[in-house]
């Protein structure tokens, strides 16, 4: 095993990793308007700005799904057991006495395993929500003779808000973690350059030499 | 031969070449076309040319080619004031109601029954009158211009000689009418027409409605962005269209939800909505605003929005009206108060001995309301609790109910008098100029209830006070342009103009609720566990040991 700087972040992943997050502070911006919790933007402005955010990341979500499944990439976020234990002892306990980060990063798994479950949920369960929710608002006009509409949509609205409420929770931690381990500037780094420090076997840094040579840094 | 045949050719032709302007000139002449697009010039009618000297002889006049008009206007509600709401079955109709402004029509025969669509209706018990020649056509199809009625002679025009004083239903002075002139000049109704009864309700410009003034004889587009020359300059039946004489739009039974739009092409719809001619997804589907106004077309009314204010364009309507103080004299003498200044600079009574006491609004914004177009009466013989506020006219729909709107009201403010042993509200007898009961010349209360309650023969107990009423307009007129229709924050926001109307969903208004609260928690938890955490850290690193 050598550890090796490598491009695990390919352009496009970067490209939807920072577009999303773009799109996700304009919709938590504009929807806390919505909402009535501030009045920073006019009610109209704000709605045409939410719509037009939510339809852009329905957008990247499609190519980002179809990337996934294509590249194979997917397989970074299956959820494994294999030293979970060790990294949310090290969050909750070793942290403090300075430890090290437990997690080695590998070619196929750049993320360690807390972290990849927690981006699958994320994945599998409250983007889908807001998505879901979201789309059903704003097509409310093609079923608003159902019988119940309105109390359908309070239903989806309230769901739409409650999932837009984790999703602001996540980016809290997931912005505060980019502290721990590494600093900060470090953590950043790779999803701006895609390249990250990677324990490779011998035959993946084999491999990278002969047939990628360009995800490699000397 | 040939050169004859030639020759004779020729000739021909130049007395034809010759001849054409001639030809041309007579097929130019029929005239000027008529701008109504008429088939009939009816001052070319003989028996249209000959002095009448009453109403019901002009209608004789035109019953002798319009057979069947009388029959149809007779069946009308412009004609019986006589309505049954097909849904709640209440017995309605100007006849019958009691409202929040001069109360009610019984008693009051030959000043309210002015604005009758007939001539003579002076008892109200025994029904309009029963000939035909008792319809008054002119009032509706006059356009010269010159024809009126006066304010108390139960729906006659002025003729010579006029009363000194006299005045017509639009508060002007009355002047003889020229019967045949105006026979001569009918046409299709003009808002002049409709206008000088129904601008005028309640007894004076704009006092009824609030959205129907003598602005809209000649509105700024800003006004009504329909009836302005510089708009659509529409006319009033061209919404409220007519079959048999018989008119599309009613404000006891309101289609307060149009689910139809314009109909099939050709199909005739009798209904005044704005949707039967803008369609039920009025804003353009294309873009995502429009999508998105369009989604609100199932629960906002299109008043809602494209009304923000009635009694625009300089006339004032009355917003209160407090019958209570009416009745003080000066020196044994009615008098008048005259505070509040309309924007043209009028002055308007607000005191009257009279009528009691007024208040009056311009650019007045709605009251909200849900709306399934249903509106139940309080009538005469319907118990009130007068220690709530009374209700003359209830709209009826909630949020829930799957086919209410909501919807723009004036929302009249009245104090009016009841029977307080019995709880009703009572009727009055407020005109009548030579009995010993009318309030307007006797002042006193106890007499004239006592004689309209006689009149209409239901029971009073002799004590009379006064109750809190609200009575309900429906707006939609005065539609201004799309430019001026109501920003999204005029509801879409805490403070809002919907924020008294509880039990539904929308945003923006209601922040704070359960949703908040749990989602706010959570993200507090949150900082709160990072910051914990980040703490702990810093601590731990001071005091431990040092690592990287």
């Amino acid at each position: 095993m050598t550890e090796r700087l490598v491009k695990v972040y390919p352009k496009f992943e970067r490209f939807w990793h920072w577009s999303q997050a773009a799109l996700i502070f304009v919709l938590l911006f504009t929807g806390l308007g919505l909402r009535g919790l501030h009045g920073l933007l006019p009610f109209g402005s704000a709605v045409m700005l939410h719509t037009i955010a939510a339809l852009a990341l329905v957008l990247l979500w499609i190519f980002a799904i179809f990337w996934h499944l294509t590249t194979g990439t997917w397989r970074h976020y299956v959820p494994t057991t294999q030293d979970l234990f060790k990294v949310a002892r090290f969050y909750a306990y070793d942290i403090f006495k300075g430890a090290h980060h437990p997690y080695r990063k590998a070619f196929w798994r750049k993320h360690n395993p807390m972290q990849a479950l927690t981006y699958l949920a994320l994945k599998l369960v409250l983007f889908p929500a807001i998505w879901l929710t979201g789309i059903a608002y704003l097509t409310y006009n093609f079923w608003e003779l159902q019988p119940n509409a309105s109390l359908l949509l309070e239903i989806v609205a309230n769901l739409h808000v409650l999932a837009a409420y984790l999703i602001a929770t996540f980016v809290i931690v997931h912005v505060y973690l980019l502290t721990a381990g590494h600093s900060f500037v470090e953590h950043v780094k790779p999803m701006i350059t895609g390249f990250d420090t990677i324990d490779l076997t011998p035959e993946e840094e084999a491999y990278l030499a002969a047939d990628e040579p360009g995800r490699l840094k000397r | 031969m040939r050169t004859r045949r030639l020759r004779l050719g020729i000739a021909g032709m130049i007395l034809l070449l010759g001849a054409m302007p001639v030809l041309a000139q007579t097929q130019s002449t029929p005239a000027t076309v008529p701008k109504s697009g008429s088939t009939a010039d009816h001052s070319t009618f003989e028996i249209l040319k000959k002095p009448f000297a009453s109403g019901p002889e002009v209608t004789e006049a035109c019953l002798s080619c319009h057979t069947e008009a009388s029959k149809q206007v007779m069946g009308s509600i412009h004609w019986t004031w006589d309505y049954t709401h097909p849904a709640t079955g209440q017995k309605l109709g100007k006849s019958r109601v009691i409202n929040a402004f001069c109360g009610n029509v019984a008693s009051n025969e030959v000043r309210c029954t002015s604005c009758h669509a007939g001539y003579g209706w002076e008892n109200l018990s025994e029904g309009p009158p029963k000939q035909q020649s008792a319809v008054d056509c002119l009032v509706c199809h006059d356009m010269s211009g010159i024809y009126s009625k006066l304010d108390n002679a139960a729906g006659n025009p002025p003729m010579t000689p006029v009363p000194a004083g006299s005045m017509t239903i639009t508060g002007a002075p009355a002047k003889a009418v020229d019967l045949a002139m105006a026979a001569q000049s009918v046409g299709l109704p003009r808002r002049e027409n409709c206008g000088q009864c129904h601008f005028y309700g309640g007894g004076g410009d704009n006092v009824k409605h609030g959205d129907l003034s003598s602005v809209l004889y000649d509105p700024d587009k800003s006004v009504d962005v329909h009836m302005s020359k510089d708009g659509a300059n529409l006319v009033c039946s061209d919404c409220h269209v007519t079959n048999s004489h018989a008119w599309a739009g009613s404000r006891y039974n309101v289609t307060a939800h149009d689910m139809i739009g314009t109909g099939k092409p050709g199909e005739r719809r009798d209904v005044a909505t704005c949707e039967s001619c803008h369609g039920t997804e009025p804003h353009p589907a294309a873009s995502l605003t429009g999508m998105k106004l369009n989604d609100h077309a199932d629960r906002v009314a299109c008043q809602t929005c494209h009304i923000p204010e009635f009694a625009r364009g300089g006339v004032a309507t009355k917003t209160v009206w407090d019958w209570s103080t009416a009745g003080k004299l000066k020196d044994g003498k009615p008098y008048a108060e005259d505070e509040f200044i309309q924007s043209d600079g009028k002055r308007l009574h607000t005191y009257l001995s009279t009528k009691g006491d007024f208040e009056w609004g311009e650019n007045v914004v709605p009251h909200y309301a849900w709306f399934d177009g249903q509106v139940e009466y309080t009538t005469g013989d319907q118990k009130i609790d007068p220690s709530a506020i009374v209700e003359v006219n209830k709209i009826s729909g909630t949020a829930d109910d799957g086919k209410s709107r909501i919807w723009p009201f004036k929302r009249m403010e009245g104090r009016q008098a009841y029977d307080k042993q019995l709880n009703t509200l009572v009727y009055n007898h407020a005109y009548g100029p030579d009995t010993g009961t009318a309030f307007w010349t006797n002042f006193d209360w106890n007499k004239s209830i006592k004689a309209a309650m006689d009149y209409v023969g239901q029971p009073y107990s002799g004590e009379f006070d006064f109750v809190d009423t609200y009575m309900y307009w429906p707006i939609t007129h005065m539609v201004a342009p799309k430019e001026d229709a109501l920003d999204c924050q005029a509801c879409h926001a805490k403070d809002g103009r919907l924020a008294n109307l509880a039990g539904f969903y929308m945003p923006g208004r209601d922040p704070g609720g359960l949703v908040d609260m749990i989602g706010l928690a959570i993200l507090l938890a949150a900082i709160a566990g990072v910051a914990g955490h980040a703490v702990l850290r810093l601590a731990t690193r001071r005091g431990g040991q040092r690592h990287d």
